[in-house]
């Protein structure tokens, strides 16, 4: 591997990562602050993709269409955790899970009913379109760095939000005594169906600025979701910058399993193996710290 | 009657009825009722750890898909492989990963743990589906079933449905009585402490994590018999059967049912199974093709069972014999 190629898996490691981390990012601060472990976290970046593509092509616009499509996940989540989850506070993970598993069935087959069961794929905006050059004959397509730099962006805007702000001290506070905010005078409900509400919007804006690169399509949100929960494994639950480096982790280990050739005594390894190497990398770390790099200590 | 004996009694009426079922059904009905008895092995072996050990595992399935493929791939093409050297195999394998899984999950707990368990399960699910190992994502078929052969004498032929019937009737019957056992005996009192107090139990001086760890490779060998058995009935073995849709469907099973019960995750098999049945065979309603997404059907009968029906049918049942109990006697 020449040190070009090599350069552009890095960088769509680190993409890949980053999209990620806003994923695993919404999953942990869902069960961090509210205890609510959410399966079908998954489909919302389905469901973002799939609102991404088709009012793209009501809009002719993508900027118009993530606009709304995200003032409308928003208003899902609120309306889920109104009709569902705040049932969950009180009860066993069991049925956290078994609920929500429902839900995953529930969304993909209103996925098929609404926009059917084809591939699709969303056109990438013309100001994002051409690639920088790298190296002599290697370019670099701008929309990835896009999605890196908004990745970014709503990194460090969660870590103000949560940080510095009198909401994000209310749900610092919700996260470690509930009824001692609560009697306080604070709106605990009203703080859990917004982190509710944001968790879902970020994934569900994670699936729309990814659509313009993967395509859009059935089952897009169980792989996603299902790395997800290794991510947050390998960071620690809860814990905001712990998914940041696992999720940067992961998404380099999966980039370069699937272009390095690794060949033992005749058999091929990777990149057969490839779908592997990230729970491999899940199990090294149960072994060595089960509660996850950043988690606090069981 | 006391309940004791009212239960004994409903057991065996049971036990009868499902004896009936090859005289008096067709052979549509057999294969359906040998596929529930076998999902009922599978979601009596997951009602081990959810309902007993209070291990919540989110990836069942792998065991079970497991022993299907190592039948699948010991069997000679277009011969029989035997049944009596072949099936310890599966279960063998199935409980040999279940030991290496188990090692590593149980080193965590809770929340962790069910998202362990589901991504060590979909681990297995794309080595099969990615690799060329045994057919990739189209899976590999069992052409002929296992023979019966001890020595040259086959007491019973696994090609005849009711003879196939009747043989994964046996071993439900048996995984039921193996379990009944384990569970009155002095393991069966640790797990059960394990599962309310994990620490009371440790500082009594039990070392838990290897009765976890017991349990985990005993429920990953009894999915293997599920597993093994399901690929025999339907002759093809893909990574399916070890995804996740399937491992939901069996813990939606032991909680339909009502976990920690046993009867409960066989009852919980056979509704489901009758429910998919159903749904799936619900005409279309005003432009909408209801059986081709019956899936949406399942998921609000999930949802609404996890928020209604916390303890299962057998809860149910128990809170109707009460309540009828209260009406006849005073209350004291």
């Amino acid at each position: 591997m020449d040190f070009g190629t090599f350069l552009i898996q890095l960088l769509n490691g680190v993409q890949y990562g980053l999209l990620l981390f806003l994923v695993a990012s919404g999953l942990t601060l869902v069960f961090g602050i509210m205890g609510v472990i959410n399966i079908a976290h998954g489909s919302f970046y389905m469901v973002g993709a799939y609102l991404a593509w088709s009012l793209s092509e009501r809009f002719g616009n993508l900027w118009a269409a993530i606009l709304v499509g995200v003032v409308l996940s928003v208003l899902l989540g609120m309306f889920l955790e109104w009709l569902l989850i705040k049932r969950l506070y009180a009860r066993d993970h069991l049925y956290q899970v078994l609920l929500t598993y429902g839900l995953i069935l529930v969304f993909e087959e209103l996925r098929s009913l609404v926009w059917g069961d084809d591939v699709h794929g969303v056109q990438v905006p013309a100001i994002l379109e051409g690639s920088i050059p790298l190296t002599e004959n290697l370019a670099y397509p701008v929309v990835r760095l896009w999605i890196s730099a908004v990745c970014i962006a709503l990194a460090i805007g969660m870590y103000l939000l949560i940080q510095r702000t009198r909401i994000g001290m209310m749900i610092r506070a919700g996260a470690s005594n509930r009824e001692m905010v609560q009697s306080l005078g604070f709106n605990i409900q009203l703080v859990y169906r917004i982190v509710f509400a944001l968790g879902i919007a970020l994934t569900a804006f994670a699936g729309m600025i990814a659509a313009p690169v993967s395509s859009v399509f059935p089952g897009m949100g169980n792989h996603v979701l299902i790395i997800c929960f290794v991510v947050v494994v390998i960071g620690g639950i809860g814990s905001v910058k712990g998914a940041m480096v696992a999720a940067i982790l992961i998404g380099l280990v999966d980039t370069f399993g699937k272009v390095v050739h690794v060949e033992i005594a005749g058999v091929k390894l990777l990149p057969e193996l490839a779908g592997m190497t990230v729970y491999l990398l899940m199990a090294a770390v149960l072994l060595w710290r089960p509660e996850g790099i950043f988690g606090k200590r069981l | 009657m006391d309940k004791r004996k009212l239960a004994l009694v409903t057991l065996f009426a049971c036990l009868a009825a499902l004896a009936v079922v090859p005289f008096v059904a067709e052979k549509f009905y057999i294969q359906l009722f040998t596929k529930i008895l076998i999902m009922g092995i599978f979601a009596m072996s997951l009602d081990l750890l959810i309902g007993y050990t209070g291990l919540v595992s989110f990836g069942h399935a792998a065991y079970f898909g497991t022993a299907g493929y190592v039948l699948a791939l010991v069997s000679p093409q277009y011969q029989a492989a035997n049944l009596f050297t072949t099936l310890p195999l599966a279960m063998g394998v199935s409980a040999v990963l279940a030991l290496v899984i188990g090692a590593l999950v149980l080193r965590t707990s809770g929340i962790y743990f069910i998202m362990v368990t589901l991504a060590f399960s979909q681990m297995l699910f794309y080595l099969f589906h990615d690799t060329k190992i045994a057919g990739g994502a189209d899976g590999i078929y069992v052409y002929v079933r296992p023979a019966a052969d001890i020595l040259g004498w086959k007491p019973f032929d696994l090609e005849n449905v009711v003879h196939l019937y009747f043989v994964v009737l046996a071993l439900f019957v048996g995984v039921f009585m193996l379990l009944r056992v384990v569970l009155k005996s002095l393991f069966g009192r640790v797990i059960d402490g394990i599962r309310i107090n994990e620490h009371r139990m440790k500082s009594l001086g039990y070392p838990t994590f290897r009765y976890k760890l017991a349990c985990f490779v005993l429920a990953g060998a009894l999915a293997g018999l599920a597993g093994y058995l399901a690929a025999i009935q339907f002759g093809v073995v893909n990574p399916d059967m070890m995804a996740w849709h399937a491992s939901g469907s069996v813990m939606m099973m032991v909680i339909l049912g009502g976990m920690g019960t046993l009867v409960g995750p066989a009852l919980g098999a056979m509704v489901m199974m009758l429910l998919e049945l159903g749904f799936q065979s619900l005409p279309e309603v005003g432009g909408i093709n209801i059986g081709k997404h019956w899936q949406l059907l399942m998921g609000s009968f999930i949802v609404l069972v996890a928020l209604l029906l916390p303890y299962g049918l057998m809860g149910l049942i128990g809170l109707l014999a009460r309540r009828k109990q209260g009406d006849g006697a005073s209350h004291g």
